[in-house]
């Protein structure tokens, strides 16, 4: 079956252009870039790089002035399927309270399932198991606005996930949590891409998050200027830094010691590498 | 203390008048409504009274509730009741004093009037005790249904609502930040005359405006991306029962009707 094919693409951008009424340049310019079947990708860009824009054509929110963009080999401008690019990429934007319409915890997660006219019986059975893959299950019956940020995005992710998506697009949606929070979040994230197999997309801020994707789109001014394993994008501490973007901190001082003469690995990500390397040393 | 506000009075509960269809609850308040209009005497009244004790017997909420819910509207009712005391004219005199003219007919209509009221209240207290919100919005919905073929938007006018439900704490945490904030910077709500109070909302409200536009754009971003569309082709995931307890509900609220229509006859 197609279907099952390891190197099936889930988001494939062609040359894509996007430019917002009245603005005078483009948003988005001349991105190319694919998501594949399982995939984990962390797009980072500074403030107005267009990362959030680029996240906004993968679900026909936005549709391209020029190129295309095909999610899960549909074409994003044509609106005969606009529904069902938007069931198969599901997304979490940024503000937990933003984003949440009803006012009970197993309503909202029912909403884009009642959209898309799913026979009560069937959604019952999708909203108990979304809500209990993101450990949620006792909160179902609770209003929204007694739940924590990280709680409150699990719901939202709870929602997406109750349609089935191949891929879920998370568009900052740790930007406003605090650390548990953003914990919360993430670990949900890899367990869906890693059991269920549904590809992610997140939108971030924070190099910790990134550096524990497969593959990382570094934007600026509406264009990718590096792309590769975090290990390998992140190594290049210099370009990463004239964008306006951290290393993690491990990286950078892994540079910093490595400017002082000492001969380490210019690609060291987490705490433990570090660990590892330094003994070497001795 | 903004968190543990109560939307609207309802009251949990899992009495069989909280477990009626919201849909029926509605017609039947109506229903009463129409009844109280009709009652004609004090005798009337009694009947209600004793019919409006029952209900609240059996949905098990503290009669206290009921008296609660006429207390905002207590100047009305005591409006009413002097309005009708002294400006209606009648036949047998009370009193005579001066410039003040008190009649029997009055002092009747005065009473017989602010009762009505009172009972209004009530038996429409008694639906918002013991139905959510949410089902309240849900029963509209489907109440205005089928109206939407009149081009009614009895869908969005429930979205609407239910958006605004949702909202509410949301706004009022808001409120509370902002009014914090702006404390914080000197502002100063709480003295001078009216008019200075009003001016001091400036700075809470436009800041609150902006945010709710921010708010709306953003949500409506996120329902499209969860494929909204309008309500038609929508299905919902409570589904609406009408079960042998409404039945028997509808029979008993005729059962009053019936009564009272009798007692404008006998007494009226």
């Amino acid at each position: 079956m197609a279907e099952q094919r390891m190197d099936e693409d889930r988001i494939l951008a062609t040359d894509v252009t996007y430019r917002y009424p009245d603005a005078e340049r483009n948003a988005v310019d001349q991105v190319s870039m694919r998501v594949k079947r399982g995939e984990f990708l962390a797009i980072l860009g500074h403030n107005g790089s267009g990362k959030s824009t680029l996240a906004k054509l993968f679900n026909a929110l936005y549709v391209p002035e020029s190129g295309t963009v095909l999610m899960c080999g549909m074409d994003t401008r044509d609106d005969e399927l606009v529904f069902e690019i938007r069931q198969n990429a599901g997304m979490v934007f940024q503000n937990p309270d933003n984003q949440i319409v009803a006012t009970i915890v197993e309503e909202d997660v029912a909403f884009g399932l009642e959209n898309n006219g799913v026979p009560p019986a069937e959604i019952r059975v999708r909203i108990d198991e979304a809500l209990k893959i993101v450990n949620m299950s006792e909160y179902a019956r609770k209003a929204p606005h007694m739940l924590s940020g990280g709680q409150k995005q699990r719901v939202a992710i709870a929602g997406v996930l109750a349609m089935k998506p191949k891929v879920i697009v998370l568009d900052e949606s740790t930007a406003m949590l605090d650390p548990s929070g953003r914990a919360e979040v993430m670990n949900t994230v890899h367990r869906l891409n890693r059991d269920e197999g549904i590809s992610i997309v997140i939108i971030t801020h924070y190099m910790s998050e990134a550096a524990t994707a497969d593959y990382v789109i570094v934007m600026d001014d509406g264009k990718i200027r590096l792309t590769g394993t975090p290990r390998k994008v992140f190594s290049d501490v210099e370009t990463v830094r004239s964008l306006g973007l951290d290393v993690p901190p491990m990286t950078g001082l892994a540079h910093d010691l490595r400017h002082a003469g000492i001969d380490i690995r210019p690609d060291v990500l987490t705490v433990e590498e570090m660990v590892e390397e330094v003994c070497r040393l001795s | 203390m903004l968190n543990d506000i109560t939307l609207g009075q309802y009251f949990p509960g899992t009495s069989p008048i909280h477990r009626m269809d919201p849909r029926m609850k509605l017609i039947l308040t109506i229903i009463y409504i129409v009844g109280v209009f009709l009652v004609k005497s004090f005798a009337g009244y009694a009947v209600a009274f004793l019919f409006l004790y029952l209900i609240v017997r059996i949905a098990e909420i503290p009669f206290k509730y009921l008296i609660k819910g006429v207390k905002p509207l207590r100047f009305i009712i005591i409006f009413t009741f002097l309005l009708n005391l002294f400006f209606l004219t009648g036949e047998t005199p009370l009193l005579d004093i001066g410039p003040v003219h008190l009649t029997r007919e009055a002092l009747f209509n005065a009473v017989y009037f602010s009762l009505r009221l009172v009972f209004l209240v009530m038996g429409t207290s008694v639906l918002t005790l013991t139905t959510s919100p949410v089902q309240l919005t849900d029963a509209l919905e489907r109440l205005l249904h089928p109206l939407q073929r009149f081009h009614f938007p009895a869908h969005e006018l429930a979205m609407m609502m239910t958006i605004a439900l949702r909202f509410i704490p949301t706004l009022l945490d808001e409120t509370d930040k902002i009014q914090k904030a702006q404390m914080a910077r000197g502002a100063d709500f709480e003295s001078g005359n009216l008019i200075q109070r009003a001016k001091a909302m400036i700075p809470l409200l436009v800041p609150l405006f902006v945010s709710s536009f921010r708010r709306a754009n953003d949500l409506a971003m996120a329902m499209e991306a969860r494929c909204y569309r309008g309500g038609d082709h929508r299905t919902r995931l409570r589904e609406l029962r009408y079960t042998r307890l409404d039945a028997v509900a509808a029979v008993v609220m005729c059962g009053f009707i019936v009564v009272i229509i009798l007692e404008g006859r006998i007494f009226g």
